[in-house]
């Protein structure tokens, strides 16, 4: 890349990146606790998709049991962490809390989950523990929230485990890809951490070309491998030093110190769904002087939620709508501006950095639909939702794999 | 403006709100100072022979994050010498004189003691006495307090040597932490006291700590029994306050005490007979410039409803407190649920449905629409819903008109007058699986 180094300070890095929801003062939190209604038959808990018992966790919170509440989440959702910092609580729990039909604010779900998960994390509490042994084996391929809130699951009933991932590192986006100022990657693997724990074999660097041997040496095998990498934009330019993809920008951003990024001063991002607004809003806050969103449609025809637009417009960022990304233009090797078609015909805006975020390819892996020991999760297989949806769906796999070595 | 002033068994007070005998009447600096922020008047904290208190000596208890809902005590009298509690009451009357100030007086049971402690506190201008016959910790177990308080003869003795010697108002504090007060407020008024106070404190203990097992409040890992107070027994002080109020054979004025914090508390107890209100937890919690609401609010309250002065309040909730045998059976209520209200929380349905009557039926709520219904023929109009319900008048309690006149459970034992037709026992089995 030649796009230069940040111009702000250490301290202003740090401002910038700390957490947008800081976690609650215990007195907050027991506040907050107490005005929950208690819900019974509780929207918030049917609007998870773990169904997480929100009522009683928030009344735990309020009678000092925290230990007790972290149980209820994590049972239901192994990734109740991470989800705490990164869920869209807006369009979720927080969303269907009755408190807005009482013209209130919502219960703060999402902190007080934080809350009480942060208090068994600190303390380093083991709330799960391996189940007897069963001698049954399964392989999971991808170590993102999907496979691990399976691998939590199988554990938990005594299957062994072993986890394939290509990368180094297990997590998957949640240890790459959340946003900084969401969720941290220290957090995220020490949410890993607590799941390997029950003795979960894990592999990394391991990339599974094909799941016939693993259909051999193991009784059934789940795939949580994610999508494929950022699409192409098939336009001339692409290939300019200056042009990134938002995933690799992202898990550069958050496996490195954060001036070790690079970022333009004038950065376009080329996309509008959520990732899009994670990468305009992570350049402004890495020193970008401007930083801007370019989508092809309207504003009302956005993919990404109504209040990550009001995020990115309050970090500053620019955004740039009917534009559809003609041609990336240089100046030798770098980026020197692009080419947008507008309604009023073509038009250069000058940038020294392109961020593309147009959605995921598919996976490279392919597996059969139809064989009844072979088990699916996450984005790979919902096409690319929530952490709460790969944990949903990690966990009911689980529950049918278990059903199946057992059972069947 | 409503008139607020207030001839309490003779004592004129600008308003009804007097301090009630505790922490915050302890000194000269306090009592001016609540003067100033427009206390009517006040009952200086109990004298007697100094005594020696403890350092922890309250405890609190805590209703979600509403801090002191209820409260305790295990502080004694004054630890201040009489001399000086005395003469500070005479600087108040001096530089106050339009604010009543109300020595409480606690001594031992002999009548010298207490002729010589009478006249030495009316010397000061105190415009009257308040026997302290609750307190029931500490002092109770040196035969004084509520060891007074708890027997009827006792107390009567007393009150007749106070009145040998008083020249002004004598009022008895009566604890509540008896069978029934009725028998002491009687042996009050029999030994001649001119006015009643109550309720003092309830005997208590807040709480225990889980961690070392001490209970609350702590002195070196143990603890005693105090005197429970603030808004969580005003309930108890209302039904005690009626009962006396309501007693035939007790004509005197009542002072009212026990968990006012608001001009509504204070309302209630005035419509239940009370003269004049003692605050005292309240001011312990926010200080003295709750008096400031407390004046606004009744005035505001009395002159809305055209109440003109406190005379035309007291009293008027008292024939409406009866005796159980006496309410109506035939009175039939039914729950309405305003559905436009309804947030679907369905902590109704919950409520109802494990500890009440099992008259709440569930909707699924993917159909949008209401997610709970009255089922009417189980209805028994126990309140509780409404009681439950976070919305205020979502739920609401309508009368069920009949045709049946009124019938006492009196009338019915004795064969006089008619059931309306009425659906028993609903909350059986059969509304327990139709309500899944």
């Amino acid at each position: 890349m030649s796009a230069p180094e940040t111009l702000l300070t250490d301290a202003q890095l740090a401002a910038n990146f700390a957490d947008i929801a800081p976690a609650l003062t215990n007195d907050a939190a027991l506040l907050e606790a107490n005005k929950c209604l208690y819900c019974h038959d509780a929207p918030c808990t049917i609007a998870c998709p773990t169904h997480i018992d929100v009522p009683a966790f928030i009344k735990k919170i309020a009678t000092g049991n925290l230990r007790g509440s972290a149980r209820v989440i994590l049972e239901a959702n192994p990734f109740g962490h991470s989800c705490a910092r990164a869920c869209p609580v807006e369009v979720l729990c927080e969303g269907a809390c009755v408190l807005n039909d009482r013209d209130e604010q919502p219960i703060k779900i999402a902190l007080l989950q934080r809350h009480a998960t942060d208090y068994v994390l600190e303390k380093k509490l083991k709330l799960f523990a391996p189940g007897k042994r069963t001698g049954k084996r399964v392989a999971i391929v991808g170590a993102g929230p999907a496979g691990l809130a399976c691998a939590r699951d199988l554990r938990c009933r005594g299957h062994d485990v072993t986890v394939f991932e290509s990368k180094p590192q297990p997590g998957g986006l949640n240890t790459f890809g959340i946003a900084e100022y969401k969720l941290k990657a220290d957090v995220a693997l020490a949410e890993v951490q607590d799941i390997l724990d029950l003795g979960v074999e894990l592999r990394t660097g391991e990339t599974v070309d094909s799941i016939d041997p693993l259909l051999n040496e193991y009784d059934a095998v789940f795939i949580g491998v994610g999508l494929g990498g950022t699409k192409k934009l098939g336009i001339p330019g692409e290939d300019l030093a200056g042009v990134i993809d938002a995933l690799t920008f992202i898990e550069h951003l958050k496996t490195h110190p954060y001036r070790a990024t690079t970022v333009g001063r004038q950065v376009v991002v080329i996309g509008a769904g959520n990732t899009a607004i994670d990468a305009v809003t992570q350049a402004k806050r890495l020193g970008a002087a401007a930083a801007t969103i370019v989508y092809r449609r309207g504003e009302a025809d956005m993919p990404c939620y109504h209040y990550e637009y009001e995020l990115a417009k309050r970090d500053g960022c620019g955004f740039r709508f009917n534009a559809a990304p003609q041609r990336i233009i240089g100046n030798g090797s770098a980026v020197a501006g692009i080419e947008v078609r507008t309604a009023n015909g073509s038009e250069t805006m000058p940038c020294d950095m392109v961020i593309v975020a147009i959605g995921q390819g598919s996976p490279a892996l392919t597996w059969p639909k139809d064989n009844p020991r072979v088990f699916t999760g996450g984005d790979c297989a919902n096409g690319g939702a929530e952490i709460v949806n790969a944990a949903a769906e990690g966990v009911t796999a689980a529950r049918q794999i278990h059903e199946r070595l057992t059972n069947g | 403006m409503a008139d607020l002033r207030t001839n309490f068994a003779g004592i004129q007070s600008p308003n009804p709100f007097w301090l009630a005998s505790g922490p915050p009447t302890n000194t000269y600096g306090q009592v001016a100072k609540a003067f100033d922020e427009g206390w009517g008047g006040a009952v200086w904290k109990t004298i007697g022979e100094p005594i020696i208190n403890v350092f922890s000596r309250y405890g609190s208890v805590d209703l979600g994050q509403n801090r002191m809902m209820g409260f305790n005590n295990i502080e004694l009298i004054s630890d201040r010498p009489i001399a000086e509690n005395l003469k500070e009451i005479a600087e108040v009357k001096r530089n106050y004189p339009k604010h009543p100030v109300i020595a409480s007086l606690m001594v031992e049971s002999k009548q010298k003691a207490w002729h010589e402690m009478v006249k030495q506190t009316e010397d000061t201008g105190a415009d009257g006495i308040e026997l302290n016959f609750g307190c029931p910790h500490g002092m109770s177990e040196r035969g004084m307090g509520s060891a007074v308080g708890q027997v009827p003869d006792y107390t009567c003795q007393i009150v007749e040597w106070v009145k040998e010697v008083a020249t002004t108002p004598v009022i008895v504090k009566l604890t509540p932490n008896v069978t029934d007060i009725t028998y002491i407020a009687r042996a009050a008024v029999k030994g001649g006291a001119d006015a009643l106070s109550l309720i003092n404190t309830i005997n208590s203990i807040v709480g225990v700590d889980l961690t070392t097992f001490e209970p609350q409040p702590s002195v070196a890992g143990k603890s005693s029994h105090g005197g429970y107070c603030g808004p969580a027994v005003k309930p108890i002080a209302l039904h005690l306050v009626s009962a006396v109020a309501g007693d035939a054979s007790v004509k005197i004025p009542i002072s009212g005490i026990g968990g006012i914090a608001s001009w509504r508390d204070a309302a209630e107890f005035i419509a239940l007979g009370a003269g004049t209100l003692q605050v005292c937890t309240a001011v312990m919690h926010y200080g003295f410039r709750i008096v400031e609401d407390l004046i606004d609010g009744l005035s505001n309250w009395m002159d809305e409803r055209g109440h003109r002065t406190l005379a035309d309040i007291r009293g008027r909730a008292l024939p409406r407190v009866a005796k159980w045998e006496d309410l109506d059976l035939n009175y039939h209520l039914l729950a309405h649920i305003d559905q436009d209200k309804c947030i679907k929380c369905e902590l109704c349905w919950t409520a109802c449905e494990d500890g009440a009557h099992q008259a709440i039926r569930r909707l699924p709520r993917s159909n949008g629409g209401p997610v709970v219904e009255i089922i009417e023929e189980a209805c028994v109009g126990c309140n509780l819903c409404a009681a439950v319900c976070p919305v205020q008048d979502c739920i609401t309690m309508r009368q069920v008109p009949n045709d049946y006149p009124p019938v006492t459970w009196k009338q019915y034992a004795a064969g006089k007058g008619k059931l309306a037709p009425r659906s028993e026992h609903f909350h059986t089995a059969v509304w327990s699986r139709t309500s899944k």
